[in-house]
């Protein structure tokens, strides 16, 4: 049973018709078409404020779906990004009960975070293990612990000023959110796309070995990838708290599935080796606007879950139907 | 095979000291009567173990398992309502459960999607599918009729019907796993799918079977469940995914595939369902069972791991590509 010979096309297409045919420009296009729709279903769509309200749906989430991308572009992944949220926002209600001011607060959530990565990434970079599994089981584990702390309870009583983060905006219709997003968007496009670090993610992801081979310390990367998105999730936990201004050990359930909705819709490789920031962004946006035009129509969160099971599985199953014809 | 039943054994001897300890202090809690009770309550976990431990063996994962239990659970209450008798209720369940396994198994066999990603899409899709059937709204114990709920409770020579369900779950995918070509068939897709092809098997095909698998045994644990716990709605086992694949890990389950019995996944389950039955009769919160699994899983991993240079069950070996 010999291959067939690989296919070698005589001259490369040409950069406009690649670029045409990538993955992004679908997404551009999905992207108009679901708010030209959004803005004929509802006339409350097109307002600068409420599509400014609308942000806070998916800026949180996107955060961590940066990290996520690099992680799973890496070959790797972090199930456990909802829970740290969630020991996360507990630790900054222990601050908070014991008088700590708001640099503090912004400190304990982001501190928690990167231990919650550390230990992560002990667990799969420093022992070898799959993090598939690691991260089930630090999911359990991470808020697990927040539910010890708090049982049925909830830390509420922020500082007033703590309530920037969440609900505070920079200029106009600018949230802090939205504007934390756009600098975390350019900040991880450089570092997955224009530095020797990006390159070495890209590296891991399509052949770990090789990449070892060629002198990139695989398992610091690897390390290193888990502490972002432990940090990620640190820096989403301490906005997501102060926009509710409360702390639930039951905070952010479910998260970890659209993050990861939001970097496969993106087009990032779930088998590792391929992807880009800017999917993930127009991804995030794409979520919101669905999300958002959903909730001005009232339909209830569940179906929005449905129909973002239903966009995970036909944006990766679409381009393999028609692959085969 | 010799290092392997010593990995059971310890995993039985952790089991036997937990009831030891717990028994120092209430000895009430190894009563048979308590321990009935015990391996009662964990059979839902138990046919929902053997179901992800095959699929995971063809090195895939199924994180649809609960939702398909909900599903499954709330189609056969809605039966049940519709005066549908119990024998059909108990098979159209199970049917579903593996029309829902097979929509999984398609997507992994045909597209090649990624049973991860297939999983997490369907767990939503699923779980979703239930509300948009009822509304949100529950069905309640009055609305179940009498032999639809007694069914599982029923005591049959001093064991619910429930927990024989699951015995003879164990003993007919025991004899599977290890007596037929299928059984094998999963061991040999898991451990090195390349050899595999060259011997015959059809890996899609042999993934496809795993699922539907684990989607009747969660269609069958669907029924059960609502009819035990007399309710049914949208939210019935939701997380119970994760304590399923933890039951697998814990037993010993290689998540890389093709290694693991089904007496590790089933003392995997016993041991988290002794934990969970044992936390309030010590008198601990029940808010630490999450925790405590959690450890569990990350404990059992890193033993894994340090076992993993005596291989588990490999039928083909591994060998380098050329």
């Amino acid at each position: 049973m010999t291959p067939p010979p690989r296919f070698i096309p005589d001259r490369l297409q040409s950069r406009a018709a690649r670029a045409l045919r990538s993955w992004e420009t679908i997404l551009v296009a999905v992207a108009i078409a679901i708010f030209i729709t959004n803005s004929f279903m509802s006339p409350f769509f097109l307002n600068a404020w409420n599509l400014s309200d609308a942000t806070f749906n998916f800026t949180e989430k996107a955060m961590i779906a940066f990290a996520m991308a690099m992680l799973i572009i890496a070959g790797e992944i972090d199930l456990s990004v909802a829970s740290i949220i969630a020991l996360a926002s507990t630790a900054m209600g222990l601050a908070m009960q014991a008088g700590a001011g708001v640099p503090v607060l912004v400190l304990a959530g982001m501190g928690t975070g990167l231990i919650c990565g550390a230990v992560n990434g002990f667990l799969v970079a420093g022992l070898g293990l799959p993090s598939i599994v690691v991260t089930i089981g630090t999911l359990s584990l991470f808020r697990g612990i927040a539910f010890i702390v708090l049982g049925d309870k909830a830390f509420t009583g922020y500082p007033p000023e703590f309530a920037f983060f969440g609900q505070g905006y920079v200029w106009w219709v600018f949230s802090f959110e939205l504007v934390l997003f756009a600098v975390l968007a350019v900040i991880y496009w450089v570092l997955l796309h224009r530095t020797s670090f990006g390159r070495a993610v890209y590296a891991i992801g399509n052949n770990a070995t090789a990449a070892q081979f060629s002198g990139i310390r695989v398992a610091r990367v690897r390390f290193i990838l888990f502490l972002m998105t432990g940090l990620m999730s640190g820096i989403a936990a301490v906005c997501l708290t102060s926009r509710l201004g409360s702390t639930r050990p039951s905070i952010a359930t479910g998260w970890e599935l659209e993050v990861v909705t939001m970097v496969v819709l993106g087009g990032v490789s779930i088998l590792g080796g391929a992807g880009s920031i800017p999917g993930v962004v127009l991804a995030a946006f794409i979520m919101g606007m669905v999300t958002f035009g959903f909730g001005l129509l009232n339909v209830p969160g569940i179906v929005m879950s449905i129909f973002l099971g239903v966009l995970l599985i036909s944006v990766i199953a679409l381009p393999r139907l028609f692959r085969r014809g | 095979m010799r290092i392997l039943r010593h990995r059971e054994a310890l995993l039985g001897l952790a089991i036997l000291v937990l009831l030891v300890i717990v028994a120092a202090r209430f000895p009430a809690f190894i009563r048979p009567a308590s321990l009935v009770n015990v391996l009662n309550d964990t059979s839902p976990l138990i046919l929902l173990a053997i179901g992800q431990m095959i699929v995971i063996l063809t090195k895939c994962i199924d994180l649809s398992v609960a939702a398909s239990l909900a599903l499954c659970g709330m189609v056969a209450a809605l039966l049940n309502g519709a005066g549908v008798p119990l024998p059909l209720v108990l098979l159209a369940s199970v049917i579903l459960g593996g029309a829902l396994g097979a929509v999984n198994g398609l997507l992994v066999w045909k597209l090649a999607i990624p049973s991860i990603v297939v999983t997490l899409g369907t767990m939503t899709i699923y779980r979703g599918s239930i509300f948009l059937m009822t509304n949100g709204a529950w069905v309640n114990a009055h609305q179940m009729t009498d032999s639809f709920k007694a069914f599982p409770r029923t005591i049959l020579l001093g064991l619910p019907v429930m927990s024989w369900i699951a015995l003879a779950a164990i003993a007919f995918f025991a004899i599977v796993l290890t007596r037929t070509p299928l059984g094998r068939a999963f061991y040999a897709v898991g451990g090195n799918p390349h050899a595999a092809v060259y011997t015959g098997l059809d890996v899609g095909r042999t993934q496809f079977w795993a699922f539907v698998i684990s989607g009747a045994l969660a269609g069958l644990t669907g029924y059960l469940w609502v009819a035990r716990f007399a309710v049914a709605y949208v939210d019935v086992a939701r997380g119970f995914e994760l304590d399923v694949v933890a039951a697998c890990v814990i037993g010993g389950i290689a998540i890389a595939g093709g290694a693991g019995t089904i007496f590790g996944a089933v003392l995997g389950a016993l041991f988290l369902g002794v934990i969970k039955n044992a936390l309030p009769v010590v008198g601990i919160s029940p808010f630490w069972q999450m925790a405590i699994s959690g450890s569990a899983i990350v404990l059992a991993v890193v033993f894994n791991a340090a076992q993993r240079r005596q291989k588990g069950r490999i039928i083909l070996k591994q060998v380098d590509a050329p």
